[in-house]
């Protein structure tokens, strides 16, 4: 793209998960007591209460739970088409993130695809994309 | 019994609209002025009577038209002397200053009411890239944040993965989402005041360009210059003034899934089940009851999500419960969207809906009067996780 990403502002919260790929992981906050994946990052376990939350390496794998392909070109420079996405973490079912799939044709892309996660640096951050599976495994 | 709701004890005793158009002769502040005068005249009051003021979702100050005109400007315009007043963004969409109004007024902190919205969008578009949500070389913050690094410049964008998601689900067909728009457009054809009145037909549909899959142009409502206001009221004092004594009978105003854009529990339905859901538990009518609809169209598939959220029709049945669109049309059995809705009318941003519920209530609307006398509007509004609903009878 040669639109810049804009990106997010980060905070004690968030910024595991926005930089983990400088490591190539994708960091998700998990409660150490109970392992649940909780995210947004909030240092609150939604299940057992617990404060004691900490970011833990996932698999990077998920499944397309909806996309769409971008057609219209909302600025000069920005290059369509371009699919968005919300995938689902193969490890729990409540924790989606938005992304775009790339490495693919946008109009190959479908709901129930699975995925895994590739990360492109952009200043200090690490944006977490994902690809197809099969030419990512 | 459900009659112990405080809302049945307001009143819409009032309604005003300015002009609407692609490119305003005067501000932003200007046509609020229009539409509150003409509200407050309409509902028999004058100025000095107006003891309460809400509107969603405040003054922006940030020049994309999306809210330019906050209380504290219109108050200063007007000098209007409240004993209560308030704007509200985190709530249940569009109607949470309607609902706030519903609380005030319950609470003797006001006895009328002058609720706002105003939308500057189309002039803002003209000088600068508006209602971005991302821009290239800010830092996001907010509820859009997920979604920063991703490209996601619109609403149509984002908005058009809730919808993927229904397409999914119910397997509608785009002939029968097309019928939403062409409904809309034809209602539009007889409302002097809607900005696009030309009337399309199905090949118009397919031939407009595709924003984002599965959303087209005509999916997508326009953005337009405008500002609507409505006159809220204590029934008791509604009965004193000149137009039909039209109750807020049931509010819907929940949020039970979680409240976010990217982990919505239900993408295909938003979040709108629970929000109908409690309105319907707030009043002894039923969908059976209810004469025109007035249903939220920022997009198209909004308005099929709550057909089917109202219970008009079953779960993912919206697309053969709109068929042909007879059903839906001005002389079918539920009229929707009279004035031509978001999509043809221009972007009101659900309080369009508010004014052309009265107007049909109360027998004005003209060419586009549904026939019988109704006497039961559903309104609702918003899309993801905002959603809000109510009904309003007239006595």
């Amino acid at each position: 793209m040669t639109v810049p990403r804009p990106l997010p502002a980060t905070d004690r919260d968030t910024e595991p998960f926005w930089k983990g790929g400088a490591a190539g992981k994708l960091l998700i906050e998990r409660c150490e007591a109970c392992h649940t994946l909780i995210h947004p990052p909030t240092g609150f376990c939604p299940q057992c209460e617990s404060r004691d939350t900490a970011p833990h390496a996932v698999s990077g794998r998920a499944t397309v739970t909806s996309c769409t392909v971008n057609h219209k070109q909302w600025m000069p420079g920005l290059p369509v088409p371009y699919v968005l996405a919300l995938v689902t973490l193969q490890e729990q079912d409540d924790v989606r993130l938005a992304t775009n799939i790339v490495d693919c044709d946008p109009e190959s892309v479908f709901i129930g695809m699975k995925v895994i996660v590739r990360f492109e640096p952009v200043q200090d951050l690490w944006v977490p994309l994902f690809a197809p599976l099969e030419h990512g495994a | 019994m459900s009659t112990a709701y405080p809302e049945k004890q307001t009143a819409i005793t009032g309604i005003g609209q300015s002009r609407i158009s692609r490119g305003a002769d005067k501000s932003a502040l200007g046509l609020t002025i229009d539409a509150a005068m003409q509200a407050i005249g309409n509902a028999g009051l004058k100025r000095s009577d107006i003891d309460g003021m809400a509107t969603w979702p405040g003054d922006r100050a940030d020049g994309s038209g999306f809210s330019d005109v906050g209380i504290p400007a219109l108050q200063d315009a007007l000098r209007i002397a409240v004993n209560w007043y308030s704007n509200c963004s985190e709530t249940a969409g569009q109607f949470g200053a309607l609902f706030n109004a519903i609380g005030a007024i319950s609470a003797g902190l006001a006895r009328h009411v002058l609720i706002f919205r105003t939308m500057y969008e189309a002039t803002a578009r003209k000088t600068g890239f508006a209602n971005a949500l991302n821009l290239p070389g800010q830092r996001v913050r907010g509820g859009f944040n997920w979604y920063a690094p991703y490209h996601t410049y619109a609403a149509a964008t984002q908005q058009a993965l809730f919808f993927a998601a229904y397409v999914h689900e119910s397997g509608i067909k785009p002939e029968q989402v097309a019928r939403i728009a062409l409904n809309g457009r034809r209602n539009a054809g007889l409302n002097p005041a809607a900005v696009y009145r030309t009337p399309i037909t199905m090949d118009d549909y397919f031939a407009s360009p595709i924003i984002s899959t599965p959303l087209r142009l005509f999916d997508c409502d326009v953005p337009i210059d405008g500002a609507t206001a409505i006159i809220l009221s204590h029934s008791d004092a509604a009965r004193d003034l000149p137009n039909p004594v039209t109750r807020i009978e049931a509010v819907g105003s929940s949020m039970r899934y979680r409240n976010s854009w990217t982990q919505l529990d239900a993408l295909a339905t938003q979040g709108q089940p629970h929000v109908a859901e409690m309105m319907w538990n707030r009043t002894d009518l039923t969908t059976a009851d209810v004469d025109v609809a007035e249903l939220y169209d920022g997009f198209s598939f909004h308005t099929i999500n709550w057909l089917e959220n109202f219970g008009f029709c079953k779960r993912f049945e919206a697309g053969d419960f709109i068929g042909d669109g007879s059903r839906i049309a001005l002389e079918g059995e539920l009229p929707i969207n009279t004035n031509g809705g978001a999509l043809s009318a221009g972007r009101m941003h659900a309080y369009g809906q508010v004014h052309e519920a009265c107007t049909q209530l109360w027998g004005q609307g003209e060419a586009r009067q549904v026939k019988g006398e109704p006497r039961v509007a559903a309104l609702s509004t918003a899309g993801g996780p905002l959603a809000g609903c109510f009904l309003l009878v007239r006595e």
